[in-house]
């Protein structure tokens, strides 16, 4: 019988029913696309920390400690190196699984057409081996990680893998604007101990310093400066633990800690531990924190998902308002058969019930609707700002599920409250 | 022992007293008739004796308990059980076929049961059309389905407000001699009406007028009889 009340209303009002299942639908799935970027933006900001370059730099031991007494920039002046050789050192550490990506560096001021310029040598699509004790390092990284956010204007990214790359170049662009230079280009660096002729394969735009230099491969920078096998620097980028209070006593000086939280921070995936693991590895290294970038980037994500939560409560009283007037709306058009219902001897929690059963029900069809429409705006977030695939949570749709029905039943008042005062003696008056 | 009393009842919606200080008494099994001009009061009594309202002052006492103090709730249930209502206009459920609409009541007062609801259709003259929607079928069809729900969870007492008011002799006529049949079965009936031919049949007619009883006859046809 209920049913069939259930389904004579779907059957009669189903326009304003679609519109309800609608409202929700459209609530839901704002609610679902914003939770499940944010949920997942925690994530998605590790890898953009990543892309955003390395969060770990590596100089030689004795650079270091010359900056902290002179305070100089990080390897303008300085004529210390790391040895090649023990690259590889890194892959050995503790912590080797977060290391996602890292990169050689050497530079050196050349002379391109008579004017100096910066060059830096590193890898970009690298394979890289490393053998240590029967056991076999092997990573695929570079710069095409590292740098992820150059857009490459002209040409393409340097392909490591042709056997000529070494003769290969990529140029920033406002160098290549200031000397005309494109893709396919021959360009003649003069350095202090050797001439390389080399083609430019693309032009990049990174949005910093970086435009007005020339990036090669390790070995032609190494050739031009007669430093053959010495590194200036590793960028290392690693996927750490948040910081907390462990992390801030260890980062003062690892040797205060007590045997327990010494072992406690060595095997958590700290910046610190990992930096400290780094020296562990490659004695005459100085491993230290780039800390700016994730911080600013917290502040980004804070403001982000501010953002976010605001427009999931504003998307979902805006839907609260729309269910509101169009069940009102719905008990005022059938004001006379409700109230007919109480006349032959519903009480009023029956007659709610019946309305909210026909409210829920369409509720949860425009739930479903919503969550499927969720998934898509979500992956369109994802793809725009992510360049990722959203994964969607089960915590997020419980969330939504919860919260749907809590501004379903909340829309759902004033009806009720209507419906509760229809009295059977005014509607049936004798015969008005 | 009586049915039902109204001791000193008022309803007055603001400076109105549409009922003015009524007592009366109905017997269990007896046919009353209310009469009197539009406006005088005849649904307010009506709504109050079916506990659909409460007075603004006075008692009412159904089976000698005082049923005017008590709770919203309580007054649906007391309602629900006891009074099966037929209103003026007939107010069925439109999406609803002619069995529906009498099992509704069913369901709110118990469980509903089709082939129950089926005979109390039958008793009305109504079963080939049980599947028909009220907008196929005729008022005073609809008005014996009206009859029906008010019938379908045995009731002690049937209030109608003018049951026949929409209908011609004919069907008049038929809902009339329903009413014969429950009254010979034992149930109190109170029915409202303009027509005298209908104030007729009852035992016993009551005037109001502007919330006064001016009259309470007994019918002479049947205090002969
Ligand atoms: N809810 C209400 N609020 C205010 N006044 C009301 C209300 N209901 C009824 N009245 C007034 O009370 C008086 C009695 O109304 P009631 O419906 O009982 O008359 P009636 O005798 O049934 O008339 P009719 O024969 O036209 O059906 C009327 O004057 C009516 O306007
Ligand atoms: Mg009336």
């Amino acid at each position: 019988m209920f049913f069939r009340m259930v389904r004579g209303t779907f059957v009669r009002q189903w326009k304003k029913l679609l519109m309800i299942a609608l409202t929700v639908a459209l609530g839901a799935s704002i609610a679902t696309a914003m939770l499940n970027v944010m949920l997942d933006v925690g994530d998605k900001i590790n890898e953009e920390l990543k892309t955003y370059g390395s969060n770990i730099t590596v100089i030689p031991q004795s650079e270091a400690v010359m900056n902290k007494l002179y305070d100089v920039e990080n390897g303008e002046t300085q004529d210390e190196f790391l040895n090649e050789d023990k690259l590889g050192e890194l892959l050995t550490i503790f912590w080797a699984n977060n290391i996602t990506d890292f990169a050689p560096e050497t530079d050196a001021q050349v002379l391109l057409d008579g004017n100096e310029v910066k060059v830096v040598g590193s890898w970009f699509a690298h394979h890289f081996e490393y053998e240590k004790k029967g056991t076999t390092y092997t990573r695929d990284t570079g710069l095409i990680n590292l740098r992820s956010w150059w857009d490459i204007k002209d040409g393409q990214w340097m392909d490591e893998s042709a056997s000529d790359s070494d003769r290969y170049a990529m140029v920033g662009c406002q160098l290549a604007d200031k000397n005309n230079i494109s893709a396919g280009d021959s360009i003649t660096l003069k350095g202090s101990r050797g001439e390389e002729v080399l083609t430019v394969s693309g032009i990049y735009e990174s949005g910093d310093d970086e435009d007005e230099y020339i990036y090669t491969t390790l070995s032609a920078a190494q050739r031009l400066t007669g430093t053959q096998g010495l590194l200036k620097k590793i960028e290392v980028s690693a996927i750490t633990s948040p910081e907390d209070e462990l992390a801030v006593k260890a980062a003062r000086d690892p040797s205060l800690l007590s045997g327990d939280e010494y072992d406690l921070w060595y095997c958590t995936a700290y910046v610190s531990s990992i930096c400290f693991q780094i020296q562990e590895a490659i004695p005459e290294a100085s491993a230290t924190a780039v800390r700016q970038i994730a911080d600013s980037e917290g502040k980004i994500l804070e403001k982000t998902e501010l953002l976010m939560t605001l427009i999931t409560v504003l998307s979902l009283i805006g839907a609260a308002l729309g269910i509101s007037n169009l069940v009102t709306s719905g008990v005022m058009e059938r004001s006379i058969e409700l109230t007919l219902l109480k006349a032959v001897g519903a009480k009023n929690g029956q007659v709610t019930f019946l309305v909210l059963t026909e409210v829920m029900a369409t509720a949860v069809v425009g739930t479903a609707v919503g969550y499927l429409m969720g998934y898509v705006f979500a992956q369109i977030i994802g793809e725009t700002v992510f360049n990722s695939a959203i994964e969607m949570n089960g915590m997020a749709a419980f969330i939504v599920a919860v919260l749907i029905l809590f501004v379903t039943l909340l829309g759902s008042i004033p009806a009720i409250r209507l419906l509760l005062r229809l009295k059977p003696s005014e509607v049936l008056h004798g015969g008005h | 022992m009586s049915l039902l009393e109204l001791k000193n009842v008022s309803k007055i919606y603001g400076e109105l007293n549409a009922l003015d200080n009524v007592s009366l008494k109905i017997d269990k099994g007896e046919w009353l008739a209310i009469m009197g001009p539009s406006g005088s009061g005849k649904s307010t009594m009506m709504n109050i004796i079916g506990c659909l309202d409460k007075p603004s002052k006075g008692q009412v006492l159904f089976d000698g308990k005082d049923i005017s103090k008590e709770s919203r709730r309580k007054l649906t249930e007391f309602h629900r059980d006891k009074i099966g209502l037929v209103f003026q206009q007939f107010h069925l459920i439109n999406y609803l076929n002619a069995v529906e609409n009498v099992m509704v009541a069913q369901y709110y007062h118990s469980m509903p049961d089709e082939k129950e609801a089926l005979e109390a259709l039958e008793r009305v003259g109504l079963k080939e059309r049980a599947k028909h929607l009220p907008s196929q079928l005729s008022g005073g069809e609809q008005q014996r389905v009206c009859i029906a729900r008010a019938l379908i969870n045995s009731p002690e007492l049937i209030l109608a407000d003018e049951p026949t008011g929409n209908l011609d002799e004919a069907n008049e006529n038929i809902v009339l001699d329903i009413f014969k049949r429950l009254h010979k079965e034992g149930t109190s009936l109170i029915v409202v009406t303009h027509d005298p031919e209908v104030g007729e049949e009852a035992q016993r007619i009551v005037r109001l007028e502007h919330g006064h009883i001016s009259s309470d006859i007994r019918n002479e046809k049947f205090s002969e009889g």
